[in-house]
């Protein structure tokens, strides 16, 4: 097997056993992994919206940004770059950050979810694959955000700076008001309540951020290709993914073994964990981070690990997304197990258009 | 006459798409691709060599310099 063949299986089935184990130490059900839910809850951990049970400052995503910031100096990659329509990329940002609160999940979750027999997933990942098809339209129409021009290192080291000091304030845990509470709050109940330990979360980012760095996974990217030019490489990982989560989850039936939360295979539409079936609303959600991500260039998790590896855009996406948490939490947008508001409604459909819109109006004039 | 295409500093996937453009309009000729991303050389390379190109790659400095050869095999 080629080497590039083989880094991709095997971040795959990594990541996917690692979203398993992640579960089986703390975190939610079908939530080992997820990059827009974990970003979330680390915009509540500081404040950014008060929802409280989604507040929590993930070490996994700090984690994703070293590890690919390890593999990117490892194999002298590491770049300082940007330029390329960085507002544009935040707003970007934002809306996949509304679209994957809709849905519940970003498209590793989406593959997690899946693997676990939440057939709401399928419903997302119709509506993932229709979007990123819409963006490849725009990408064959001349779609361009310009160029990135090289960058002084420290633009680079800015976002991995930023996520050390959040790292330092979960260690020292530090209150600077005792009433109030804060700089970092933490959901008592809900999803952000459950998590494994810090260390070990923190491991698996590295872990999970190193090999995406090396492999280039990418759920967008993997979609897009196959669209594009029957190129199935990229597709690999998402179904490495799945599969390992499958097993992985079949596995710990099967051996009976009991964790702080236990991973299960349910197959079906209902009862399914932090998760809806509204399904015009898991499709369009997924659709808008679809062909968002499509524009951008990747993924959620794609975006985080080439800010390790110094793409400073990339690093305003993630920083668009984290304010986009904010803006669907404070605002009324994120949708819950009990389903979607009807704000939420509204922001997908404008936020799919104004997206079109940015697509529409960034063609290359030739 | 080589075909240069300068893709340096584009993100993902407009470096591919400018090599797979100029690779389907079927020239004979060579067709050389600047990239500046150890992702993008990978990308055009695969791709490449999936449409029977030979690729040869040299660095210069932060950029690549991508050589599609025209192969004997389709």
């Amino acid at each position: 097997m080629k080497k590039g063949n083989l880094m991709i299986w095997l971040a795959g089935v990594v990541i996917g056993l690692i979203a398993v184990g992640l579960v089986l130490f703390g975190n939610p059900v079908n939530m080992g992994f997820c990059t827009a839910c974990f970003e979330r809850d680390i915009a509540g951990a500081l404040g950014f919206h008060r929802a409280a049970p989604v507040q929590y400052l993930r070490p996994e995503i700090i984690g994703i940004l070293f590890g690919a910031l390890a593999a990117s100096l490892i194999a002298k990659e590491f770049k300082a770059e940007g330029g390329s329509s960085a507002l544009t990329r935040f707003i970007l940002g934002i809306f996949v950050m509304i679209g994957a609160l809709v849905f519940l999940g970003c498209p590793l979750r989406m593959m997690i979810r899946l693997g676990g027999g939440d057939m709401n997933a399928l419903v997302g990942l119709l509506g993932f694959v229709a979007g990123v098809v819409v963006g490849v339209q725009f990408l064959k129409k001349g779609f361009d955000l310009g160029q990135t021009q090289a960058q002084s290192k420290t633009n680079g080291l800015l976002l991995p700076g930023i996520m050390a000091a959040l790292l330092l304030l979960l260690i020292l845990r530090p209150v600077f008001n005792a009433e109030a509470g804060g700089p970092l709050f933490f959901s008592k109940e809900g999803p952000a309540a459950q998590h494994a330990s810090v260390l070990l979360s923190l491991g698996a980012g590295l872990i999970v951020g190193y090999l995406a760095q090396k492999s280039r996974l990418c759920m967008a990217g993997g979609v897009r290709d196959v669209v594009l030019m029957k190129d199935w490489h990229l597709a690999k990982g998402s179904i490495a993914i799945l599969l390992a989560v499958f097993l992985g989850n079949l596995i710990v039936g099967l051996l009976g073994i009991k964790g702080v939360n236990t991973p299960v295979i349910n197959l079906g539409f209902a009862s399914q964990p932090i998760a809806h079936s509204e399904y015009l609303w898991n499709f369009l959600g997924l659709g808008l981070v679809g062909l968002a991500s499509a524009l951008l260039g990747g993924c959620p998790l794609r975006q985080l690990v080439l800010s390790g590896a110094g793409n400073t855009d990339s690093a305003l996406t993630v920083l668009g997304m984290i304010f986009g948490a904010a803006i669907s939490h404070n605002f009324m947008l994120a949708a819950s197990p009990a389903g979607v508001p009807i704000f939420a409604k509204y922001a997908v459909v404008i936020a799919i258009m104004l997206t079109a819109l940015i697509g529409w109006t960034n063609l290359e004039r030739s | 006459m080589p075909i240069e295409i300068d893709a340096r500093g584009l993100s993902c996937p407009l470096p591919v798409m400018k090599a797979k453009e100029a690779i389907e309009k079927g020239t004979d000729d060579e067709i050389i691709v600047l990239v500046n991303s150890p992702t993008a050389k990978e990308n055009v390379t695969r791709f490449a060599e999936w449409s029977g190109r030979l690729v040869e790659s040299s660095a210069e400095g932060v950029n690549f310099r991508l050589n599609l050869k025209k192969g004997d095999t389709k």
